[in-house]
């Protein structure tokens, strides 16, 4: 018992002061994407074949940047060999419509307050019933972590929860895979009304690595109606944490 | 021994395609077995199509490690419509032979426990071997359960959706009273078809597929991968590449035998370590993060060497971050070791006894856990792994304390490899070019990732691309384990045996 409180006082209180003191992240971290300007037509067309998920496309001219297919490469071509985009440090990634994914040089809108009938239900309290439906355990590992010490998910009143009959929603990971789109949709219909609907990460949101396989489904917007998309692969906790708190409306400022 | 039945290698270079006897399915029926009494284990095996014309006839590879003489042996054959299994024999083939009927509707006859492995329609337009309708997807977990019939049995079944934020995978257990007698496990919920994404490669998306393939154990697959391609090119990673690799494989490790640690002392209500570890995973995955960005180490391994270098300043990060978490971690972890409640429920859970982690292939923690020297890293090394390792971690219960305590001396294993290898980083470039692949060959890469040996084999084409590809995670052998572990136990200790094996869905499903 002794040993246990000694070793607790050495390893302090670890539990950060986010969201009144922002987080740093490596240097190297991959975060929001800015386009490049006054791209040529030659580069702009080059860098939009080179992505392998079709996360580009010529946008009137400019280049636009699909958040939701991006994988935020390490060796993206787009951003490596034709300086079309540079990634920025910013964690800050979640919003609340699809096309709100779509980046190009206007400024990002970052997800909304829920609205005043939804807010008022679980702005205090959020339960959230967790499917994984393909995903590789990167965005489910990264899900768990809020749950630690560090992130204590739990002081904004927000938990994940073992059944849907306690859930408020339900956050979904992976591509949604021909074997689990039945689970999937059970657990949804599972789930009481009103419910939310969170797809974190880039296969939930269009099928990630995977968008090509016939054995996946592109993420789960086409069977359900989302209301909060989480961009990554995997997203960093503090994005998934930021969308978390954007869509209660807990986020200062 | 028949030397001109086989071929014997070292992984790390390609094999011609031409090299390789083509044996009849007795001769390698034989030689297979002949090899598996000298203490070979089948390290992968698969088939694939001789010619796209002609759907009918299949090609199996055998690929078997003989660990003590860090060298493969490979044998072929040619078969069709079906074959006598070889899994009585065999054990460790039973889920292989599975594979095999699931993906090209071979028949292996005799087979005790022929069902799907992961709910996919057959790759090749042949009959689905369980008559299940042409055209439709096949229904995860329709098929026949194993059933013990008594008075006061019971069944119970779990999943595929759990309680956690984990994946998803179907349990069966057939119960009398509180005691498991049998476990039945049925996966297939994940299944992406990474394989066949593969063909045709090496194509641009593919390293992220396989950064995907089982996602806490991106730097073991992604380096599998690279390694292969790199053997298929016959071409080496420059060393300081290697030793960026060998260091960030050793951080997967840390993460991952942490948060495990964290876990099991979590499932015993033994919350100090449970807390402490579930914070220090994060830190040793942020550390990954301080050198490619991703906390999953994503972007790092490539083939032709690494993404990130490991230099000056981010070189002192390290050596102190590491530091004051070598502190922290000792801290946290021996807390539980230290703590009798912990022990007597960790000691005598969930045993596999060394002759059947033998018999099922089972790798990595799971069988250095039973008594079983298996690790690659001493055995198959590769790059700055040559003579660089020599004291595998090795217990002998087989239990929950056994598989627990293998990762708590990995823990201080790979901290102080890391130290050794960060004081020598050779200096030099970190990547050079690949060049194309050599046609017609064959290659295997091995590499120990946190859970076992992660297994990669392609076969080139004429052309030079990919013609097959597969992999073998540590998962796909050791999910066996799992359930023989639950025999004779209560099953309110299944979330605790589960847990000291930590198995990959994904990985198996691919």
């Amino acid at each position: 018992m002794l040993s246990i409180i000694r070793e607790r006082l050495r390893q302090g209180h670890r539990t950060a002061k986010y969201p009144q003191i922002e987080p740093t992240l490596p240097q190297r971290f991959r975060g929001l994407p800015r386009v490049s300007e006054n791209l040529s037509p030659q580069t702009l067309s080059a860098a939009v074949v080179s992505c392998p998920f079709a996360a580009l496309s010529d946008h009137e001219g400019e280049l636009q940047i699909d958040l939701g297919r991006c994988l935020f490469c390490a060796d993206c071509p787009a951003a490596i060999e034709y300086g079309a985009l540079t990634f920025s440090n910013d964690y800050r990634l979640a919003t609340s419509l699809r096309e709100g994914l779509l980046l190009n040089d206007e400024a990002y809108r970052l997800a909304d307050k829920l609205g005043k009938k939804m807010h008022k239900l679980f702005g205090r309290s959020l339960k959230l019933r967790q499917v994984s439906a393909g995903g590789c355990n990167a965005c489910e590992a990264d899900i768990n972590v809020l749950g630690t010490l560090v992130f204590d998910l739990g002081r904004f009143g927000i938990q994940f929860v073992a059944s849907p009959r306690h859930a408020d929603g339900m956050l979904v990971t992976g591509p949604v895979t021909e074997n689990m789109k039945s689970a999937l949709l059970d657990t949804y219909a599972a789930i009481p009304d009103p419910k939310l609907v969170i797809a974190s990460g880039a296969c939930a949101i269009a099928g990630g690595p995977f968008c090509q396989s016939p054995e996946v489904n592109h993420g789960i917007g086409n069977l359900l109606s989302v209301d909060l998309y989480i961009p990554g692969c995997p997203p960093h906790p503090y994005t998934v944490l930021d969308g978390l708190l954007r869509l209660l409306g807990k986020t200062p400022g | 021994m028949n030397h001109a039945t086989l071929v014997r290698f070292r992984h790390g270079f390609g094999v011609p395609l031409a090299d390789i006897p083509q044996l009849s399915y007795d001769e390698f029926r034989e030689s297979l077995l002949e090899e598996v009494t000298a203490d070979a284990r089948v390290a992968a095996y698969f088939g694939r199509p001789v010619s796209q014309n002609n759907g009918e006839e299949i090609e199996i590879f055998a690929i078997l490690a003989h660990d003590w003489r860090g060298e493969l042996a490979l044998l072929r054959t040619r078969v069709s419509g079906s074959f006598p299994s070889l899994t009585l024999e065999c054990p460790q083939l039973h889920l292989f032979e599975r594979e095999l009927a699931e993906q090209f509707g071979l028949h292996p006859e005799g087979h005790p426990w022929l069902k799907p492995v992961r709910f996919h329609r057959p790759w090749l337009e042949v009959d689905d071997i369980w008559g299940r309708p042409q055209g439709e997807h096949p229904i995860p977990r329709d098929m026949e359960f194993y059933r013990v019939e008594g008075e006061e049995v019971h069944e119970v079944a779990v999943g595929p959706v759990h309680a956690g934020v984990i994946e998803p995978g179907h349990f069966r257990f057939q119960c009398h009273g509180e005691e498991v007698m049998h476990l039945e496990i049925s996966l297939g919920y994940q299944h992406r078809g990474i394989e066949q994404m593969l063909i045709g490669g090496p194509h641009p998306a593919a390293i992220y597929q396989v950064e995907a393939a089982a996602g806490d154990t991106s730097i073991g697959h992604a380096t599998a991968y690279s390694q292969l391609l790199e053997s298929l090119a016959y071409s080496a990673p420059p060393p300081r590449a290697q030793t960026i690799r060998a260091i960030a494989l050793e951080l997967e490790r840390l993460a991952n035998h942490v948060g495990d640690i964290g876990a099991l002392a979590g499932d015993v209500g033994f919350l100090p370590t449970a807390s402490f570890c579930g914070r220090l995973r994060g830190d040793y995955l942020n550390l990954t993060a301080e050198l490619c960005g991703s906390r999953f180490g994503r972007g790092l391994v490539r083939p032709g060497g690494v993404g990130f270098d490991l230099n000056g300043a981010l070189l002192q990060t390290f050596s102190t971050r590491l530091k004051g978490l070598e502190r922290d971690t000792r801290g946290a972890i021996d807390l539980c070791f230290d703590s009798p409640s912990v022990l007597a429920r960790f000691e005598g859970t969930g045993t596999v006894s060394t002759d059947d982690a033998e018999a099922l292939g089972l790798v990595g923690v799971a069988a250095r856990a039973c008594g079983l020297v298996r690790d690659s890293r001493l055995h198959h090394p590769l790059g700055s792994w040559a003579g660089g390792f020599d004291t595998p971690v090795i217990e002998l219960d087989g239990d929950v304390f056994a598989r627990s305590n293998i990762r708590r001396r990995e823990v201080y294993a790979s901290l102080e490899l890391i130290k050794q290898l960060l004081k020598r980083l050779p200096a030099g470039e970190i990547s050079s070019p690949l060049g194309s692949l050599a046609p017609d060959s064959l290659a295997v890469a091995l590499c120990e990732g946190w859970r076992g040996e992660v297994v990669h084999a392609a076969i080139t084409d004429s052309e030079g691309r990919i013609g097959r590809y597969k992999i073998v995670d540590p998962s796909f052998h050791n999910w066996s384990g799992l359930a023989m572990a639950l025999r004779g136990q209560q099953i309110s200790d299944f979330p605790l045996c589960n847990k000291s094996f930590n198995l990959s869905y994904c990985g198996f499903d691919l």
